[in-house]
């Protein structure tokens, strides 16, 4: 039986597998990375609650590695900037619509 | 000599006068200790994140300084006693926090000096 994209295209045969080639879609997915390797930052600050902001969902809770890409290292290091902001009533502990 | 830095935040309802009192008996407390004082900052009234003692404001304090570690305790404990102060907080500095401090403070600076 010979069938062409165009009859494909139509609609017609439809029992017959669509795709041959595979389709031209970028599967390829960005590769995560750490935000303070990259930039060389050694020291992530407690006081300054406005950039820790990005590393915590909107209620406050703080972001997983596995979403900022953050290596372990700094991981440590952000959570323990955010729970002394935290302390120091910079950030909250519980909040809604923080962002 | 170690490196610290402690934050603290007075209450909101005292007045200007009391503030510098309090600010400067801290400070005199620390000096009397033999510490070197690098820095002070202050950050005025701000908005807490959450209310403390049903306050939802508070007067912020920075102060940087070399002292011995075995001031500190003794330093902290005069906050405790301290019915103005609602929270404190003293870190020490390692050689990342303290070139970071460098930096701000260089900044800080220039702000004002603007």
């Amino acid at each position: 039986m010979a069938s062409t994209i165009e009859q494909q295209a139509k609609g017609g045969n439809k029992a017959e597998v669509r795709y041959l080639t595979p389709l031209d879609i970028e599967t390829k997915e960005i590769k995560k990375y750490c935000r303070f390797k990259k930039k060389g930052i050694k020291y992530i600050d407690y006081k300054d609650a406005d950039f820790l902001l990005y590393l915590v969902n909107e209620q406050g809770k703080i972001l997983p590695r596995r979403l900022t890409g953050t290596s372990l290292k700094y991981q440590r290091k952000v959570a323990q900037a955010i729970k002394r902001a935290r302390h120091l009533a910079l950030m909250p502990y519980v909040a809604d619509m923080l962002k | 000599m170690n490196h610290y830095e402690t934050v603290f935040i007075l209450n909101p309802v005292l007045s200007d006068d009391q503030i510098k009192e309090a600010v400067k008996k801290f400070e005199d407390y620390l000096l009397s200790k033999g510490a070197e004082m690098i820095w002070k900052e202050d950050w005025g009234l701000k908005k807490l994140a959450y209310a403390i003692d049903k306050k939802k404001s508070g007067f912020y304090h920075l102060f940087e300084y070399k002292v011995s570690g075995e001031i500190v305790a003794p330093f902290e404990l005069e906050f405790r006693r301290d019915d103005s102060i609602l929270r404190y907080l003293t870190v020490r500095l390692d050689k990342h926090a303290a070139a970071w401090a460098d930096v701000r403070r260089e900044r800080v600076k220039s702000k004002k000096a603007k």
